[in-house]
């Protein structure tokens, strides 16, 4: 067995998404102790030579990253198995223990799921916690983003297709005002809450498109890429590419383990509604299927489970 | 309790011929209405509306909008809507006013019980074809429009559970808001809006406990005339503390004024005959030593008056 053979795929299998078992059980399995300990000594990224005492130790970090990545495809697979209300209520549990980082899972939730199901996630919420989402919400968030935050939470938008044109038209400036304001931020613009959290999605649509034909621009361009507000205004117009922007971001060679995480996240919760239309602007956007990006940098079990939840054969 | 009358068993199809034939031919008879509709249950009722289509294939509710007139069809088509769907009708009617009124949508918001407030918010766009939040936001602006739709919005946890701690410390941010002329309405708003019933009454108690007073007694008199913010928060506070006894001074307040204010009247009524009219009706009595069978008697009249009378209990 080649050294560097064995070394490059001892370390792609420990890296990307999920854990390549089929090739770890092969190296570890089968090798001999010198081959291991060449490897530990080539292997600088996970283990450490200690000079002094004559042996190589795992390094710490290089451990807990491990765990994560084990962890990827038992946390799948609950998630999976849960009820779209858990999933949903839990998804926002932590996203308020995580802090303001986390708050677009909040959007998320809030802004793509129908109006049912955010109903369900408030229950099912109740059930779990012993207190309201709008509640927890209230008195955990401190920024500025609050009050958009549980209004969005507390939505139960209409979901027929009726709207009212001039209506849209002139919220479409309303909000154009609201985003020019110099003096307040607009998230906290009384207009602008009011708008994005009660009108209907069919309506929104419309505020989307007038914007764009009144000032020439879409409405989300002017916004910064980590914007609650960017992310609410997405989500609520174009889910798909928000979805895009978001895998793209967890399917980075150095993602941050939190920004990972969405991969599964994303694709667990959207398999059984749009995964096909998020797939296919995602190929529009970068010019590769998501499941290719997916064969490319996921491994083993997990890779196939996110695999068989992207392409299933209804 | 309940202050309607009605058999345990009734036959939806007797109920519907019979309304058939009050309604048939030339004049109503309204007596016959009220004996039927007057001493059914809202799930008795809406058996009947089935049966009544299925015979006659018409929607019952449409025939007696044509039929009768006044005070009193307001009073049966109330009557005669599902529970939510009342609520929905009773809310639309409250925003488009002028000046929305404000104490039906709080009433609606705070009395109902979460999954009671979540069907009207069905039942609501439904009807509308808007979401109930929508409109209200719409229609009101600055704190009233905040408190409003933080209310309708709720779906509060709906268990028993209290947080000592958390009482006391929200009935002291709750007394430095209103102290504090400012009166920053978020925090008030937020606690209002966003906790348990439970919850918060534990908070009003303690608010009672150390301040020696009520909380709507501090609300009393804040900022002008004008403004009624104030008097919405009150509004709010009495709902979820004691909601019967805010229900008597609607009532005492709809007599009281020259002529009646009858649609506030028709409202507590009807809303609360299957619940708990009767405590209500006991504390009107406390209050004013006069039933309110008597007063409504005095002053209503026609069968609209009958019709009021056999909800209250009255027996024919």
């Amino acid at each position: 067995m080649a050294l560097p053979d064995g070394l490059d795929s001892l370390v792609k299998a420990f890296s990307g998404h999920g854990i390549d078992e089929k090739s770890i059980i092969s190296l570890l399995g089968r090798s001999r102790p010198e081959h291991r300990q060449s490897l530990r000594k080539e292997c600088t990224e996970f283990f450490i030579e200690d000079n002094e005492r004559g042996f190589e130790r795992w390094d710490d970090h290089s451990i807990k990253l491990l765990k994560h990545e084990f962890m990827r495809f038992k946390n799948a697979v609950v998630l999976r198995a849960m009820h779209p209300w858990e999933r949903d209520a839990r998804l926002i549990r932590e996203a308020l223990k995580k802090g303001p980082e986390s708050y677009g899972m909040i959007v998320e939730v809030s802004c793509t799921r129908s109006s049912e199901e955010l109903l369900g996630a408030r229950k099912a919420y109740h059930s779990l916690f012993d207190h309201s989402i709008e509640e927890n919400i209230a008195t955990q968030v401190e920024g500025s983003e609050l009050k958009l935050l549980v209004a969005l939470v507390s939505a139960y938008r209409y979901e027929g297709p009726k709207v009212k044109e001039d209506t849209a038209k002139s919220e479409a400036k309303i909000l154009a005002e609201a985003m020019k304001n110099a003096e307040q931020k607009p998230i906290e613009d009384a207009e602008l809450i009011r708008i994005l959290s009660t009108r209907s999605k069919p309506h929104l649509k419309a505020v989307y498109k007038y914007y764009k034909d009144i000032f020439g621009k879409n409405i989300d361009e002017d916004l910064d890429d980590d914007s609650i507000l960017k992310a609410v205004v997405q989500c609520l117009f174009t889910p798909h590419k928000y979805f895009c922007r978001v895998l793209d971001a967890a399917l980075r060679d150095n993602a941050h383990k939190r920004t990972k995480k969405a991969l599964t996240r994303v694709i667990v919760t959207r398999a059984d509604t749009d995964i096909e239309e998020i797939n296919a602007e995602y190929q529009k956007q970068y010019g590769v299927s998501l499941t290719e990006k997916i064969v490319e940098t996921a491994n083993g079990n997990y890779k196939d489970f996110l695999l068989t939840l992207i392409s299933r054969e209804n | 309790m309940a202050t309607l009358v009605a058999p345990p068993q009734h036959s939806p199809v007797e109920d519907a011929e019979a309304l058939y034939k009050a309604c048939k031919g030339w004049g109503t008879d309204e007596k016959g209405i009220i004996s039927i509709l007057g001493h059914r249950t809202a799930e008795q009722r809406q058996q009947i509306r089935i049966a009544y289509q299925d015979l006659h294939q018409e929607d019952l509710v449409k025939r007696l909008e044509s039929e009768l007139s006044g005070d009193f069809e307001k009073a049966v088509y109330r009557w005669i809507l599902e529970p939510a769907d009342r609520d929905a009708v009773l809310a639309h009617v409250a925003i488009k006013k002028l000046s929305p009124d404000y104490h039906v949508i709080i009433e609606i918001a705070c009395v109902r019980s979460p999954e009671e407030l979540l069907a009207v918010r069905r039942a609501y766009q439904a009807r509308y074809k808007r979401s109930l939040e929508e409109d209200v936001a719409a229609h009101t602006t600055g704190d009233f429009r905040k408190l409003l739709v933080a209310l309708v919005s709720a779906f509060r946890y709906a268990g028993g559970e209290i947080n000592e701690r958390l009482a006391k410390s929200e009935a002291d941010i709750l007394h430095d808001a209103i102290k504090d002329k400012a009166l920053n309405h978020d925090e008030i708003i937020r606690i209002l809006s966003t906790r348990s019933k439970a919850q918060l009454m534990a908070t009003f108690n303690r608010y009672r406990d150390e301040h020696n007073t009520s909380i709507t007694k501090n609300l009393f008199g804040e900022g002008d005339q004008n403004n009624e913010f104030p008097a919405a928060l009150r509004t709010t506070i009495r709902c979820i503390n004691n909601s019967n006894k805010y229900f008597e001074k609607v009532i005492r307040n709809a007599i009281k004024r020259l002529g009646t204010d009858e649609d506030a009247l028709t409202r507590v009524i009807i809303t609360r005959a299957e619940k708990d009219l009767k405590e209500i009706k006991e504390i009107y009595y406390n209050r004013n030593s006069v039933s309110l069978d008597h007063v409504v008697a005095k002053d209503t009249s026609g069968d609209y008056k009958a019709f009021l009378l056999t909800l209250l209990g009255k027996e024919d």
